[in-house]
C-alpha cells in the first residue's frame, strides 16, 4: 500500500468525568492508518471502540495525545475548524442511515456540500454522479422513506463520499440490514476502496465484515489489545 | 450555507410540521391583528376629535375662572358681565372681536310625554356669531329675550327628534326644562358628533333666565366667555389682551392668575395628548398578546430542537458549524412570526374596517387609520419577537455536542 499514512495518532487518550469519576475511555493509543487502507476497529462494549470513533471522525477532542489526519494535526483545533475538518475530510456511514426524511435522495446527498459551500448546479451534479456511483441513479428524487434500508445506506456512502473526504469512517454500516443488502453494502464499501482508493475505516463487532478488511484493531479496556493484519 | 438556501429548508421543515406551524403563527396573528386594530382605532379617534374640535373655529379663545396648572391660587375671583363687557374696549383689546358669556348645565328636558337629558347653555345673543350657529328655522336669542328673561328656547336637532320625532315645524312648541314651560323660537343646524358629545343635543336659552330659573345663579355669575379673536392670526394677541385686561381687573399677583384661557390649539393638544396615551394604552394591551405569541414560539422552536437533536447532530457530522445550525433555527422562527405578522396586519386592518362600520352605524362616524408606520412596526415587531424568541432555542441547537447529540434517541 501507499507509503502516506492517512491517520497518525500519539498516545490518544480520552477520559470523561462522571461526577467525582474519572472513566478513562481511551488510554494511550497509537498506530497509523495509510491511504487505501481497509481497517476494522473491534472490541466489546466499553473498550473505547466508539470513543475512538468519535475522535478519529473529528466529533470529539482528545483529552491527551496527538491526532494527525491527512497532514493535519487535528487534536487542538476549536469547534467550528473540526466542523471543517468534518466537511472536507470525513465520510460517516452510520449504523442507523441518519438520511433527513423529508428531503429526497439528491438533496440528503447535496447536504455536506451545502455546508462546504458548493453552487447550486454544480453541488447537483456531484451528488447525481455520486448516487450513481452507488448504483441509484433512477432513485434520485425519491424521499428515504421510499427506499428499502439498503438504498437508504448506499444514499448515505454516496453523501459520505460526495466531498472527497480523506477517510470513510463506517460505524456498523451492516447493523440494521438483513444479510442480503449487508453483503451488497460490504461489497460497495470494499469496491469503492479498490476502485477509487477510498482510505476505509469500518467499526464493528461482526466478526465476517471483520474478515474482509485488511487490518483488524482490536481494543479493550481503552488499549490495543491486538493488531492483526 | 447562504440565507436564500436557509429560508427553503425552514419552509421545507415549517411546511411539514403545518399544523403546528398554524397554531404557532396564530398566536403572532392575533397579536399584531390587535396591535394594528388598536393604533388604528386610537389614530382613528384622535384624528375625529382634532378634527371635530378644529370645528369649533379657529379664531376661538375659551376663559374659565379658576387656574386650572397652578394649585396655590386662592380667592378666585368669579367671571362677571362686567368682565365681559370689559373685554370689548377696542382700545385694550383691538384683537377682540366679539365675547359670548355663558353658563351652562345638564337639565332634563320633556316634551308630549318624551324626556331627554341634554345641556342647557345660557346665552347671549353674540352666541350665534361667535359660535357660528346656524338656525335651520325661527330666529335666535335676541337682547329683548334677555332683558325680560323671557322662557324661549332654540334646540338642537337631537332634542328636535327626541321630543317630537321630526326637525321643522316646531317653532311655537311648547317643552319643559327642568318642569318650567319653555316655548320654542328656532332649532339649530345639525352639527354632528363631537368630542365632547353630540353638539346637536343642546337647548339655548336666554343667559339671564338661565342664571335666575334654571340653574340658579346670581345675575353676574358665568361660567365661561368665548372670545373670537377678530382673525385666526391675533389668537394669541387676544389671549394676551384677554389676559392682562382680567388680571388688572382680578388684582391677581404676578404669575397667580385665577382664571384659565384655551384656545382651540390648547384643545387640540390636549385631546392629541389624551388620545395618545390612549393609543399607547390599548397598543400595550395587544402588545402583550404579541409577547404571548412570542413565548409560543420559542416553546415549539424548543420542542423542535428536542424533536431533531439527531438530525443537529448528523449536520454537524456533516461539517454544519455552530452558526449555521444557529441560522437553521433562527430563520425558521423568524418566518413563523413574519407569516404571522403578514396575516396579522390583515386581520388587524379586518378588525378596524368593521370597527369603523359598527361606529358608522352607531350614528358616530369614525374612521380607524391604519397608518404606514404601523404596519412597518408591526412587521419589524414581530420579526423582532421570531428572532429574540427563537434565538435561545436555536442557541440551545448550536451548543449541541454533535458526538452526544448523535447518540439521541
Amino acid at each position: 500500500m501507499a507509503e502516506f499514512p492517512v491517520i497518525q495518532t500519539a498516545r490518544l487518550t480520552k477520559i470523561y468525568k462522571m461526577g467525582d469519576v474519572e472513566v478513562r475511555a481511551l488510554a494511550g493509543v497509537s498506530f497509523k492508518i495509510y491511504k487505501g487502507e481497509v481497517v476494522s476497529i473491534m472490541g466489546p462494549s466499553g473498550s473505547g471502540k466508539s470513543t475512538l470513533m468519535n475522535l478519529l471522525g473529528c466529533l470529539d477532542r482528545p483529552t491527551s495525545g496527538r491526532y494527525v489526519l491527512d497532514g493535519e494535526e487535528v487534536s487542538t483545533l476549536d469547534d467550528d475548524e473540526l466542523a471543517s475538518i468534518r466537511n472536507r475530510k470525513v465520510g460517516f456511514v452510520f449504523q442507523s442511515f441518519n438520511l433527513l426524511s423529508r428531503q429526497s435522495a439528491l438533496a440528503n446527498v447535496e447536504l455536506p456540500m451545502r455546508y462546504a459551500g458548493v453552487g447550486g448546479p454544480d453541488r447537483r451534479e456531484r451528488a447525481k454522479s455520486a448516487l450513481e456511483s452507488v448504483g441509484l441513479a433512477d432513485r434520485v428524487e425519491h424521499r428515504p422513506t421510499e427506499l428499502s434500508g439498503g438504498q437508504q445506506q448506499r444514499v448515505a456512502i454516496a453523501r459520505a463520499l460526495v466531498n472527497d473526504p480523506a477517510i470513510l469512517m463506517a460505524d456498523e454500516p451492516t447493523g440494521n440490514l438483513d444479510s442480503k443488502s449487508g453483503k451488497e453494502i460490504m461489497e460497495l464499501l470494499l469496491n469503492l476502496n479498490r476502485t477509487s482508493g477510498t482510505t476505509l475505516i469500518i467499526v464493528t463487532h461482526d466478526p465476517t465484515i471483520a474478515a474482509q478488511t485488511q487490518r483488524v484493531i482490536r481494543l479493550r479496556d481503552g488499549l490495543i489489545d491486538t493488531e492483526t493484519k | 450555507m447562504n440565507l436564500g438556501q436557509a429560508i427553503k429548508e425552514a419552509l421545507e421543515s415549517l411546511y411539514s410540521n403545518k399544523l403546528r406551524s398554524i397554531l404557532t403563527i396564530l398566536g403572532i396573528i392575533i397579536g399584531v391583528g390587535a396591535v394594528i386594530a388598536m393604533l388604528a382605532v386610537g389614530e382613528g379617534a384622535q384624528s375625529t376629535i382634532t378634527g371635530s374640535i378644529s370645528g369649533i373655529g379657529t379664531n376661538l379663545l375659551f376663559v374659565y375662572s379658576g387656574n386650572f396648572s397652578n394649585q396655590d391660587v386662592r380667592n378666585v375671583k368669579d367671571i362677571s358681565m362686567d368682565d365681559a363687557d370689559a373685554l370689548l374696549d377696542q382700545y385694550q383689546a383691538p384683537s377682540v372681536a366679539a365675547v359670548a358669556p355663558m353658563v351652562s348645565g345638564t337639565l332634563e328636558v320633556t316634551a308630549n310625554g318624551e324626556k331627554k337629558s341634554s345641556s342647557i347653555n345660557g346665552v347671549t345673543p353674540s352666541y350665534q356669531s361667535v359660535r357660528n350657529a346656524e338656525l335651520t328655522e325661527g330666529s335666535f336669542i335676541t337682547e329683548e329675550n334677555i332683558l325680560g328673561r323671557a322662557s324661549v328656547a332654540v334646540i338642537g336637532v337631537d332634542v328636535a327628534k327626541a321630543l317630537f320625532d321630526r326637525t321643522d315645524g316646531l317653532v311655537g312648541e311648547s317643552i319643559r326644562i327642568d318642569g318650567q314651560p319653555f316655548r320654542v323660537i328656532g332649532v339649530l343646524k345639525s352639527k354632528g358628533g363631537s368630542a365632547f358629545g353630540s353638539e346637536d343635543n343642546v337647548v339655548l336659552v336666554p343667559l339671564s333666565t338661565a342664571q335666575a330659573r334654571l340653574l340658579h345663579k346670581n345675575s353676574d355669575e358665568i361660567d365661561m366667555l368665548l372670545v373670537q379673536a377678530t382673525s385666526a392670526e391675533v389668537v394669541s394677541q387676544a389671549s394676551d389682551e384677554v389676559a392682562n385686561i382680567l388680571r388688572v381687573r382680578h388684582r391677581t399677583k404676578v404669575g397667580l392668575d385665577d382664571f384659565t384661557i384655551f384656545s382651540q390649539q390648547d384643545f387640540v393638544s390636549v385631546a392629541k395628548t389624551i388620545t395618545g396615551v390612549f393609543t399607547i394604552f390599548l397598543g400595550g394591551i395587544a402588545g402583550i398578546s404579541l409577547l404571548v405569541g412570542g413565548i409560543g414560539i420559542m416553546n415549539i422552536m424548543l420542542v423542535s430542537v428536542t424533536e431533531r437533536t439527531r438530525e443537529i447532530g448528523l449536520r454537524k457530522a456533516l461539517g454544519a458549524r455552530r452558526r449555521d445550525i444557529l441560522i437553521q433555527f433562527l430563520t425558521e422562527s423568524s418566518l413563523l412570526s413574519l407569516f404571522g405578522g403578514i396575516i396579522g396586519i390583515g386581520l388587524g386592518w379586518l378588525i378596524s374596517f368593521i370597527v369603523g362600520k359598527i361606529a358608522a352605524a352607531s350614528g358616530s362616524p369614525f374612521n380607524p387609520l391604519i397608518s404606514f408606520n404601523a404596519i412597518l412596526l408591526a412587521t419589524l415587531f414581530s420579526t423582532a419577537v421570531g428572532l429574540f424568541f427563537g434565538l435561545y432555542p436555536a442557541n440551545r441547537a448550536a451548543n449541541l455536542e454533535p458526538v452526544e447529540a448523535l447518540r439521541y434517541e
